[in-house]
Order: structure tokens, then sequence, then C-alpha cells
């Protein structure tokens, strides 16, 4: 889909290329993250896609087009672009601001309005933000109008610098989180620019990791990339906690969840005392059919049935789908040292630590 | 005469009753010396601004030149353009006060034009250029309209600064409301009525026309309400 062929920008009195002979493809579909330290010509490789930068030598194609023979006004209204100070024009009301480049491409009236309305449910905004202007809004409320307007047209290809960047950790995590959601359905082949590889980690499909010059050190999954670091750069680049990367990118269902010491309510005190004895362990969790009611301690049974017991909960419940590391984090910090699988009150299993360690080792 | 004068109310109300059609010819005189002067400075203005957006070198020298003609006092202008243009007729008296009027708004007028385009904010700019504007049409839809409170200051000040210099072309026989002044002064008894329908009505008509000013901003900028301009 946008394919660069030894591309090198050399700006007016640098002594260096700033992008030197960079060569990358990205397939459609993809969400590649350039990631490198500031300085790095990441900014200056995306603004190059859309002609925002022209290079010195090199050549760019996006779709098929060699960007340099397209006028950059009509290059650039097919491809989105967000950027981290979002720039939405003040003196245009948010639904202006989202029919911007409808408008340019002359669509009907009725057609920008029903797309405008379409796009701000689809960024997760009220309808009746339309008529107010930009400086009425919060910074994340901007950013999310900041790529309604970029996805407007519908362009196959979404250009991103830094657009979360701006906005407070815990708006940046939630934007990032719709924008994945939003980026799955829509299938948009995006490029991505940010200086935060953990950003990288958690939404490329891929990512290219940039050294000074746009030297690309790395080109990989994430997964690929945190087990796998190409060189001494790219290791530093990621910095530690790899094997906690690694585990934030994978869901409890891809590793092994066992049953663990669990018995039905209805088993027999002998039946409990066996599955403590063989996990090794002196609590049982109690389940009801497939419903987990919660753990006893073995000195509370003394002899009891199982269904007079009061159980007591389990802290921390996680959902199949959530990441391994949360997994770790809900071990390390449960009294019963096991993280909980639960899915709309059905019981899946249980994760010890040595199944986590396993999942980052193997 | 002596005993008459003494007792002369300071305001003659008669006066004023007299002379209604002269006050209004000499507000529309007022008016149009005003109107012309800030019609032909703008244009000049505008040109100039283009000029110094498109080549920012060449601003310090625009705003050092206008710098200094808004430092020439007024009849110093009349004094260096007089001898030019003349001021025989009424014609060549007209343009000698007009290009004192005029350049005394440039310095005001380009210096907010220039910088109301220049304070559009960079991530506005590259947004327009990153949705497919061309830059003709990028300056017209996005960077002018931003300009506007900044430039409607400007046409503000220059406004009420050249309405009170527009009295002093009373000197060349012009003047507008500055005739009343200039002649209330003249006479062998200063006469304080004249005097103060012509600064009260200069004051009113600078007072009046700001306000418009603003009004008109306030219309045109609806999106800059409540952020303090």
């Amino acid at each position: 889909m946008i394919r660069l062929d030894n591309v090198t920008k050399m700006f007016a009195g640098g002594t260096h290329p700033a992008v030197d002979g960079l060569s990358l493809a990205v397939g459609r579909g993809e969400f590649v993250v350039l990631v490198g330290p500031s300085g790095c010509g990441k900014t200056t490789t995306l603004k190059m896609i859309n002609r925002l930068i022209e290079p010195t030598s090199g050549r760019i194609e996006v779709d098929g087009r060699d960007v340099m023979t397209v006028p950059p006004h009509e290059l650039r209204r097919s491809i989105g672009y967000v950027i981290q100070q979002v720039g939405l024009f003040p003196h245009r009301t948010i639904g202006q601001n989202v029919a911007t480049v409808p408008r340019l491409l002359g669509w009907e009236e009725t057609r920008i309005s029903d797309r405008v309305r379409e796009l701000i449910e689809l960024v997760g905004l009220e309808g009746s933000m339309l008529g107010r202007y930009p400086a009425e809004l919060s910074g994340g409320q901007q950013q999310r109008v900041g790529v309604a307007r970029a996805l407007a047209a519908d362009p196959p290809v979404l250009l991103m610098d830094e657009p979360f960047g701006a906005v407070d950790p815990i708006v940046r995590a939630r934007l990032q989180d719709e924008f994945l959601e939003l980026q799955s359905r829509l299938e948009k082949t995006v490029v991505f620019v940010t200086h935060d590889i953990d950003e990288a980690i958690l939404l490329g499909s891929r990512i290219a990791i940039l050294n000074v010059g746009a030297v690309l050190e790395q080109h990989d999954t994430p997964e690929g990339i945190l087990a796998k670091p190409a060189n001494g750069f790219v290791e530093s680049f990621i910095g530690g906690e790899r094997g906690l990367k690694r585990l934030a990118l994978r869901a409890i269902n891809q590793a092994g969840v066992s049953r663990g010491p669990v018995v039905d309510v209805t088993a027999t005190t002998e039946e409990a005392a066996k599955v403590m004895g063989e996990h090794g362990v002196s609590w049982v969790g109690l389940l009801s059919g497939e419903r987990l009611l919660g753990w006893v301690d073995g000195s509370e049974i003394e002899g009891r049935p199982l269904a007079e017991l009061t159980p007591h909960e389990f802290l921390v419940s996680l959902r199949s789908d959530s990441s391994l590391r949360a997994a770790l984090d809900a071990v390390v910090t449960s009294h019963a040292r096991v993280a909980v699988v639960v899915d709309d009150g059905i019981y899946r299993g249980m994760l010890d630590l040595e199944a986590i360690a396993e999942e980052i080792t193997e | 005469m002596i005993l008459a004068q003494d007792t002369a109310p300071l305001f003659d109300w008669d006066w004023v009753g007299r002379n209604l059609d002269a006050i209004w010819e000499r507000t529309v005189e007022h008016l149009a010396l005003t109107g012309v002067a800030l019609t032909v400075g703008i244009m000049i203005a505008v040109v100039l601004s283009v000029v110094a957006l498109r080549r920012p070198r060449t601003y310090p020298t625009i705003t050092a030149a206008t710098g200094l003609l808004y430092t020439i006092p007024a009849l110093a202008v009349f004094a260096l353009v007089a001898p030019f243009v003349g001021i025989g007729t009424a014609t060549q008296r007209f343009i000698t006060a007009e290009i004192a009027l005029v350049s005394y708004t440039l310095l005001i007028l380009i210096r907010n034009i220039v910088t109301g385009i220049n304070e559009v904010p960079a991530g506005v700019r590259e947004a327009a250029m990153g949705m497919g504007y061309r830059d003709g049409e990028r300056v017209r839809q996005i960077e002018l309209p931003l300009a506007v409170p900044a430039v409607m200051a400007g046409i503000r000040i220059a406004t009420v600064t050249v309405i009170g210099l527009v009295t002093v072309t009373a000197l060349l026989g012009l003047g507008g409301l500055g005739f009343f002044i200039l002649d209330g002064l003249r006479r062998s008894i200063i006469f304080p009525t004249e005097i103060i329908v012509g600064v009260a009505l200069s004051v009113l008509l600078a007072a009046l026309i700001d306000l418009s000013l603003l009004g008109i901003g306030r219309v045109l900028t609806p999106w800059a309400r409540g952020r303090g301009t």
C-alpha cells in the first residue's frame, strides 16, 4: 500500500541527511508504528508520504502511484492526517471541521451532513457537539474530532504524528484503546509516529525502530521485537521489563489455563482434601455447576459439608481476553497467588505464577 | 459688551440651533476624511503586509519606514507634502490632508495584519495543508478568518487615531469638526461653545465608530467569544 524506496531527505543547510536511504513497505490494512528517539527522522519520513516534506531522492508510492506525480492537494485529500497539536480550525464548528475534506472534494451537502453525523458517533462524541467551536472542547474531545476529520472522506491510508502525545495519561490510554477498537473495524493502512515504545507495542501490528537518519534498525511485529531485539540499539530502546511487555501483548486464553484446585459444592470433604493435596495448597475453590462461588481454607472445613460453608470471594478475577500482564498482577496481589479467569459468570480456570513464567521463557 | 460677555453662558445652545446645518456638514466631512484615509490605508497596508508575509526579510524595513511616518507630527507632514502637492485648490488640500492621515494608519494596520496571520497556530496551518487545501484556499479560508480579531483591533485603533487627527486638517481649511475648534480659538474673544461642539462631537464620533467596529468584529468572529479577545 505504501512503499518507500531508498528515500533520502537532506534539509537545506543540514550536514547529515534527516532520512538516509530508507526503504520500507507497508501492506494494506497494516498498522505500522515508526518509533525512535527524537530527531531520528520519523516525522520527516511520515511527512514525505503526503508531501508536506518532499524527498531529496528516492521514490515513495502510495497505492501504486508515485506521490511526486500527483498534485500535493489531491494526494493529501486521499490520505487522512492526524497531528499532535490536533490543528482543528478554531473559527469553524466541530461539524464544519469534520466536513473539511468532503467539502474540498465537492460532495453534496446531504451526503456531507450524513457522513459527519456518522463519524462523530464513530469516535464516541455526542451529535449535540457538532455546533460547538473547538475551544469549547477538552483536549481528548478535540483529538477525537481530529480523528473523525481525518477519516471523513474514508481515505484508505491514515498518517498519524504522535496523535495522543498532548493529552494526559488517563485520556491517552482511553484514546489508544478506542482507536485500536476503531481500527479493528475500519482496517485502514496506518503509519503512526511516536517516541513512546510502549505505545508502539500496544498499537502496532508492526514496529519500525528508527535510529538517527531514519536508519531502520528493526522492522518486525511487537512480539518479534521483544522476543529477539536485532541489536544493542533496539535492546536499549525497548528498555527494561521486556518480559512484562511481552506478557502485555498476550491474552490469557492464548496461554494454558489450568482447572486449578476446585471442587463442586456437592463434593465430599474427602474429595476436597484430595484436590488440595494434589495441588499442594491449603485452600480449595468451590464451584456450583460452572459458577465460581469463592474459596474456603482447609482449616475451615472441619468435616462439615462444603455447601454449609461461607466461601471467601476471590478479590481479583479476570476475563480470558485480559492480558497475561494483568494476570501476573492478579497473581502477585491476590491472597491465593492465582489469577482466576471468569467470563460472564462462567469459570474458565486459573493461572499461577509458573504458568505465566512459562509463557515468557518458551 | 464686557458686562454681557461676563454673564454669557459657557455653552450657547442658541448658537448650536442656528448652526445645525453647518454642524451636520462638518460631521459628514469629518467622516469622509476618516473613511477615505482608512480605505486607502487598508489597501496600502494589505499590499505591504502581503509583501512582508511573502518575504519576511522585508518586514523590519516596512515597519521601520511606516514607524517613521507614525512619529512625524501631522503639522510637519503638511509642511513636507504641501510643496509637492500644493494647497491652492480644494483637491490639493484634500490630498495633502489624506497623505498625512493615511501615513498614520499604516504602521498600526500592517503590524496587526502581519501579527494576525503569523499567529495562526502552526498546527492549524499544518492541518490545513495536510487536509489538502491549496495555498490560496488556505490563506483565504483558514488564515485570514483567523487573523480577523487582530486585524479588527488594528482597524479600531487606526480609526480612533484618524478621527482625532482629522481635526488638525482644519489648518488646511478642512478639518471636519476640527473647523469649529479652530474657529472658536481664532475669534478675537475665544468662543467656548464652538470649541466644545467640535471636541465633544469628534470624541462622540470616535466612540460610536469604535463601538460599531467592535460589534462588527464580534459578529464576524463568533468563535472567538469568551476567549478574551
